[in-house]
């Protein structure tokens, strides 16, 4: 399976972290929670507006946006 | 003195809950030095020991990006405590343990306290504490902190342990980058870089990954040594996104997760049920955030919160009022006339009262934010409504402080200010800060009803939706203009937990609440007790002398011949009222005034405003000769406006519109100040919203008067 960005991820669908690509807060922050690549993730749902997202990892429930989400690639499997 | 303890640990891990139990009632809250992030202590006793605790703000890292991290970090830094008690969720073990590794890695001392042992159980997880304890190198005591289990074992063993120098972790980041950090770490060394204070390893960590407390304070220290680690961090950095297109801040933090996953695949932790089942939180979070059925429940859980803050403090604060009414009443019968009763009555009897009268509001607001937050609801609103609040440069949560402030008419800027502590991003939580004041709160609500009741009698209910609308829209502009000039900066990062609900328990609660509310009587209390006396003399001084006022019967004869000596009376107060300080102020800015259409009685009862936005009413009641009007039957008052020069559906829309905007009332100005941790930002809500409240005036006045004519 190729890699895409975190977004274009569907609801229930599950996948495997391949690569963060943000740098400096944002790349931090996002690796201070678990956000780091060989960790499986599954969509949990979406906001009403379809932003942001939250999704399953390691055991807890962890919400991004959109704009954030881009910088994640996941292998779908 | 005793042992130290600090406590550390994740937002959501149960850290205030193990906090409450270790000290009891025995615990205070302040600030810690020079910043806004609130700093709790206490003491505590087991067996023949003595503990004191501090609570170390809840984050999920040691980096310098956010001001609660380099507060935690500084304190085992300069204080050195003698444990850092590191409260670890059981049931989310393996992210928890990547803010533990960072402790150890800094060489400070560390006691992990496993709790919610009992919702892992529930969930199938089972923990080899032993082995964990033996891996990690560092004791594990499993407890239960909503119960208290496991709170002396946690004791016995910090006191076991206080005493023994661990030595710090040492995780291996990978060929290259333990590479430079031998090098790094043997020249630190040698030159004794920073070491006065940190490790040498820790120290070459933070160079590569940038961190800019640490780059700031090595350039201090030894410029060239700060050079000559930089140009090795760069070095490899190049390096790294070269090779594996990666940087040393990533793979760090990569390697720190890969020590963790090492630790346990030597079966650390057991899983007897399927990782992807959904869990009750799962399952009710299917519902709560549903795409129709979350919005309509979170506006129904809105006015639930509107609804136990305004109705239910309503007896509360009316016992309040009667006291100080009476404590009044006592005065009026006890003293002579004079200006010392003046004072008592207006300046300290009203400024304590209206101290005090926020009491109740502020209690009952505390208590069901506190429900909405310790139960993860809070959470689930701010992630339902990011997107609309991001537009305008807010956070998700500001939501809670615009509802209380006064978003559904009635509500109340000064516990809404205080709501904005919720938001844990700081530029976000300014804007907030700063916008809330827009909200029509219960205090404006009577202007509103005045005006609208002389000028707009036939569409009541139209008009009053219509200045919500306006006032909402105003906020929202007003907060999307500060975030791109004055508070500039990207959206703080919304990556954050939905954590798992649960039921808050009422010790939790009330310490919270009780907390919140008794440090709003301290600290805004004192100044603003200080600010209405310095109101009341300002609408008192400089007082009419004899001469000036004239012989009562004469004014009386001035006007219609048949007045009787109580309306003189209330003639006389209007002319003092004029000739105080603020009554001049109100004169002097007439011809500004004028281009909104207020007149000078107008001015008056606005600076009258700034003490609390009803008295618009009641001064304007003075100013118009009509003596003591009260706010909520001003039928007098509405008649007399309708049949005065000037006034009009245009002045008064203008005015009301004036209301939305115009500066705080100096309670909310007070709590902004102290919310945002100085008082530049109370002198600039005060300014710029009267100056953006004139400039809005001016314009529809300007515009509307010339399309009529």
């Amino acid at each position: 399976m190729p890699y895409i960005p975190l977004r274009q991820m569907q609801v229930n669908q599950a996948g495997i972290i391949t690569g963060i690509k943000a740098r400096g807060e944002l790349g931090t922050r996002l690796r201070d929670m678990g956000l780091v690549p060989g960790k499986e993730i599954r969509i949990q749902g979406k906001a009403p507006l379809y932003d942001p997202v939250s999704l399953r990892i390691m055991g807890f429930t962890l919400t991004l946006r959109n704009n954030e989400a881009d910088h994640i690639l996941v292998e779908v499997t | 003195m005793g042992i130290s303890i600090a406590l550390a640990g994740n937002p959501n891990s149960g850290k205030t809950t193990l906090f409450n139990v270790l000290t009891g009632a025995r615990q205070h809250v302040g600030n810690y030095p020079g910043v806004t992030v609130e700093k709790k202590q206490g003491q505590c006793v087991s067996g023949t020991d003595e503990f004191h605790v501090v609570d170390l703000p809840g984050t999920y890292s040691l980096s310098a990006y956010s001001l609660e991290e380099v507060v935690a970090r500084d304190f085992i830094v300069k204080e050195q405590p003698a444990m850092v008690v590191n409260i670890v969720d059981a049931s989310n073990l393996e992210r928890n343990l990547y803010l533990t590794l960072q402790f150890m890695e800094m060489g400070t001392p560390v006691c992990i306290a496993l709790n919610m042992m009992d919702v892992a159980k529930k969930r199938g997880i089972g923990i080899d504490t032993e082995k964990l304890s033996a891996l990690l190198g560092v004791p594990v005591v499993p407890m239960v902190a909503r119960t208290g289990k496991g709170r002396d074992d946690l004791l016995k063993t910090v006191a076991d342990h206080a005493k023994i120098r661990t030595k710090s972790l040492k995780i291996s980041y990978g060929r290259d980058i333990d590479q430079t950090l031998d090098e790094m770490v043997e020249k630190i060394s040698s030159e004794k870089f920073l070491t006065e204070k940190y490790l040498p390893r820790w120290v070459a960590l933070k160079y590569l990954e940038n961190d800019v407390q640490i780059l700031e304070m090595g350039k201090e220290a030894n410029s060239q040594m700060d050079a000559w680690l930089s140009s090795k961090a760069r070095k490899l950095a190049h390096h790294l996104d070269t090779t594996l297109d990666t940087h040393p801040e990533g793979m760090i933090a990569d390697q720190r997760y890969g020590f963790i996953t090492s630790i346990f695949k030597q079966g650390v932790m057991t899983c007897t049920r399927d990782k992807n089942r959904m869990e009750t939180s799962d399952k009710i979070d299917k519902i709560v955030t549903h795409r129709f059925l979350g919005p309509m429940l979170m506006v129904a859980v809105l006015m639930g919160l509107y609804q136990f803050t305004f109705a239910y403090s309503a007896v509360p604060v009316e016992w309040c009022e009667n006291v100080f009414a009476w404590l009044g009443g006592r005065v009026d019968s006890l003293f002579s006339d004079g200006l010392l009763k003046s004072l008592v009555i207006s300046g300290i009897i009203d400024g304590v009262g209206g101290v005090l009268g926020f009491v109740p509001l502020i209690m009952f607001m505390f208590l069901g934010i506190s429900f909405l937050e310790d139960s993860g609801y809070l959470a689930r609103m701010a992630f339902m409504l990011d997107r609309v609040f991001r537009l305008f440069g807010l956070h998700g949560a500001s939501v809670m402080a615009f509802i209380v402030s006064g978003g559904i008419a009635g509500g109340c800027a000064v516990p809404g200010v205080m709501a904005a502590r919720t938001l844990k991003s700081p530029k976000e939580r300014l804007a907030t800060l700063l916008t809330v004041p827009f909200m029509n709160c219960g205090a404006k609500l009577p202007v509103y009803a005045l005006l609208v009741a002389a000028f707009f009698s036939e569409n009541q209910a139209r008009v009053m939706l219509v200045i919500t609308l306006i006032s909402w829209l105003g906020a929202l502009l007003v907060a999307k203009l500060l975030r791109s000039t004055l508070i500039q900066g990207p959206a703080t990062p919304f990556v954050m937990e939905l954590p798992p609900y649960r039921l808050p328990t009422f010790k939790g609660l009330a310490i919270h609440t009780w907390e919140r509310t008794w440090q709003y009587i301290k600290k805004a209390g004192t100044v603003i007790l200080g600010i209405s006396i310095i109101l009341w003399a300002m609408m008192t001084f400089p007082r009419l002398d004899h001469s000036q006022m004239g012989d009562p019967v004469q004014a009386g004869t001035r006007q219609a011949a048949a007045q009787t000596a109580g309306e003189a009376h209330v003639d006389q107060a209007s002319a003092a009222l004029r000739h105080s300080i603020a009554g001049r102020m109100g004169t002097a800015l007439e011809p500004v005034t004028r281009l909104a259409g207020f007149d000078w009685q107008t001015n008056i009862a606005l600076v009258g405003g700034f003490a609390a936005k009803e008295v618009v009413v009641s001064t304007l009641g003075t100013a118009y000769s009509l003596g003591d009007v009260d706010p909520e039957d001003a039928g007098s008052l509405s008649e007399r406006l309708q049949s005065s020069p000037g006034w009009g559906p245009i002045t008064a829309f203008s005015l009301i519109l004036f209301t939305i905007f115009y500066s705080p009332c100096f309670v909310a100005v007070v709590c902004i100040a102290k919310e945002a941790g100085s008082w530049k930002w109370g002198a600039f809500s005060m300014a710029f919203n009267t100056l953006l409240a004139l400039g809005v005036s001016i314009l529809f006045f300007q515009t509307a008067t010339w399309i009529m004519a």
